[in-house]
């Protein structure tokens, strides 16, 4: 309990030197492109329930099931890859010819292709999070040490035995930290993704309060999408914690 | 009948980009419920031996047979304990300890009392929902035996357990490990760097050469597991011939540099 109200107390501190920088930058710069907080904050209570809740809720969706599918096919993929010399001989220079490709470039291609709906943006940042998790996966799985597998198979494990005891567990602390990082990514993509096609999301909304000079909601709306990271964030944080207590026991 | 007999044994292996015949025409014979301890300059197959006798690595030519059968795989009743213990840090003590068991398929209650026998035994009863990484490295050490008691293994082969404790705490657990073999009486394998622990914990300390290892000498140490052997001149005497073959063996031979990553 105490660890919580350590962890509330300090995003309470930093949201206070934030919500301060802001106030500060906004009376420099004296535009009305960049207001304060406080006419931020009062449109984002004002409108939370009405606009920003379902267009976030939207946003939410899209993001989410975007990384739980990427996340679900990357992951045992990589692995596999990994843990496999031959497999690997195959996948790695596709790997390595597809990775540094800016996905966010086929989006005109998935907006023809699967209409602007939910599904070009779902599909858009699944590509980018399966990438990222699939080359962090391979990575973990390869730097596997030896006596682990070793010492398992040793007991008389199958390759599935050695698979689900050593194997998805040694890699899952960094396919965790991917899954963080890529929240990132993912979050930018989906605010593309919004502004370029479609009436929903947070995307959306930021960008129809801009054509509309309503420069404070599309503050509110800024928020709500800074908010949607860090729920997001924070609860990877959790469920790491929860899956992987033993990182905590290191000595 | 002897529990282990290894004839005209070659192994391959191959490293970054070359073959490396880690082991070549070696032969011997281990009897039931004898504790051999095998030593030898670096790199001379050690651990490859032990990998082939734990049937993780396949050999290239001649006999392997534990218990009356070849080996073609990891076998039931023979533990391995590695260096650094092959501990897996995402599972518990008891976990750990009855891992063998659970991919053996052992029901869970059996494994459960089984384990909490083994746990005890060595003294870490109370540690059973720690994890390693919470443990010193002496503890983790008992753990690994733990892992072994439990599958009641009957071949147990290590590889330099415990190279990575401090002295006091090696010692400990040689005595350890000693008691152990007299209550147990299994036959064992311990393959070390350190020529007090090879005749302190070896009947007969096999003495391998430079890669290709094979056997270069046998010291028979019959002396090894009376009451306060470690303080006997005999102990003594047998530590001082290992020392001279070994030298004979070039052990102690400064290796060139280009050499020396082994």
């Amino acid at each position: 309990m105490n660890a919580w109200l350590r962890r509330i107390g300090g995003y309470f501190f930093a949201s206070i030197v934030l919500l301060a920088g802001w106030q500060l930058l906004s009376m420099a710069v004296g535009s009305q492109a960049l207001p304060g907080p406080v006419p931020a904050l009062s449109d984002f209570f004002r409108l939370f329930f009405s606009d920003l809740l379902p267009h976030a809720g939207i946003s939410a969706w899209r993001v989410v099931a975007s990384m739980v599918i990427g996340a679900a096919i990357a992951a045992p993929l990589g692995l596999a890859i990994g843990r496999s010399p031959k497999v690997d001989a195959i996948a790695a220079p596709m790997i390595f010819l597809t990775y540094p490709v800016p996905k966010v470039v086929f989006l005109p291609v998935l907006l023809v292709l699967l209409g602007i709906g939910n599904l070009p943006k779902i599909a858009l940042i699944t590509l980018i999070v399966f990438f990222q998790i699939l080359v962090t996966a391979r990575d973990a799985a390869r730097g596997i040490p030896a006596s682990a597998v070793l010492s398992v198979r040793s007991l008389g494990a199958t390759r599935w035995q050695v698979f689900r005891h050593v194997v998805v567990p040694a890699s899952l602390p960094d396919i965790f930290t991917a899954l963080r990082i890529s929240t990132g990514t993912a979050i930018a993509v989906l605010f593309f993704s919004e502004t370029v096609a479609g009436s929903e999301g947070l995307g959306y909304y930021i960008i129809d309060a801009w054509s509309r000079i309503a420069y404070s909601e599309m503050f509110a709306g800024i928020i709500a999408m800074a908010l949607l990271g860090v729920v997001l964030y924070e609860f990877l944080e959790l469920a790491e914690g929860r899956v992987c207590r033993w990182t905590r026991a290191e000595r | 009948m002897s529990a282990v007999a290894i004839r005209d044994l070659a192994v391959t292996y191959t490293g970054v980009g070359r073959a490396v015949h880690a082991i070549a025409g070696l032969d011997l014979e281990v009897g039931d419920g004898e504790p051999i301890a095998v030593i030898g300059p670096s790199g001379c197959g050690k651990s490859t031996l032990l990998l082939a006798l734990a049937g993780l690595v396949r050999a290239d030519s001649g006999e392997l047979i534990v218990a009356g059968e070849p080996v073609v795989g990891p076998r039931r009743r023979t533990a391995l304990i590695l260096q650094d213990f092959g501990l897996l840090p995402w599972k518990t003590v008891s976990h750990n300890a009855a891992l063998g068991l659970e991919v053996r398929g052992v029901p869970v209650s059996e494994r459960r009392r089984i384990v909490a026998e083994a746990l005890e035994r060595l003294g870490l009863g109370e540690f059973a929902e720690a994890y390693p990484g919470e443990l010193s490295g002496g503890m983790r050490q008992r753990l690994a035996l733990a892992r072994a008691l439990a599958l009641d293994a009957d071949l147990l082969l290590m590889d330099e357990p415990l190279s990575a404790l401090d002295a006091l705490t090696r010692e400990d657990l040689q005595n350890l490990l000693l008691e152990i073999w007299r209550q147990r009486r299994h036959t064992s394998v311990l393959v070390t760097h350190s020529i007090e622990e090879a005749v302190f914990l070896g009947r007969r300390v096999v003495v391998l050469s430079p890669r290709p290892g094979r056997v270069a000498a046998i010291v028979e140490n019959p002396g090894m597991g009376e009451d306060g052997y470690r303080e006997t001149p005999e102990f003594l005497e047998r530590c001082v011939e290992l020392r001279r073959i070994l030298a004979a063996e070039g052990a102690f031979a400064q290796p060139s540099l280009a050499r020396s990553a082994s």
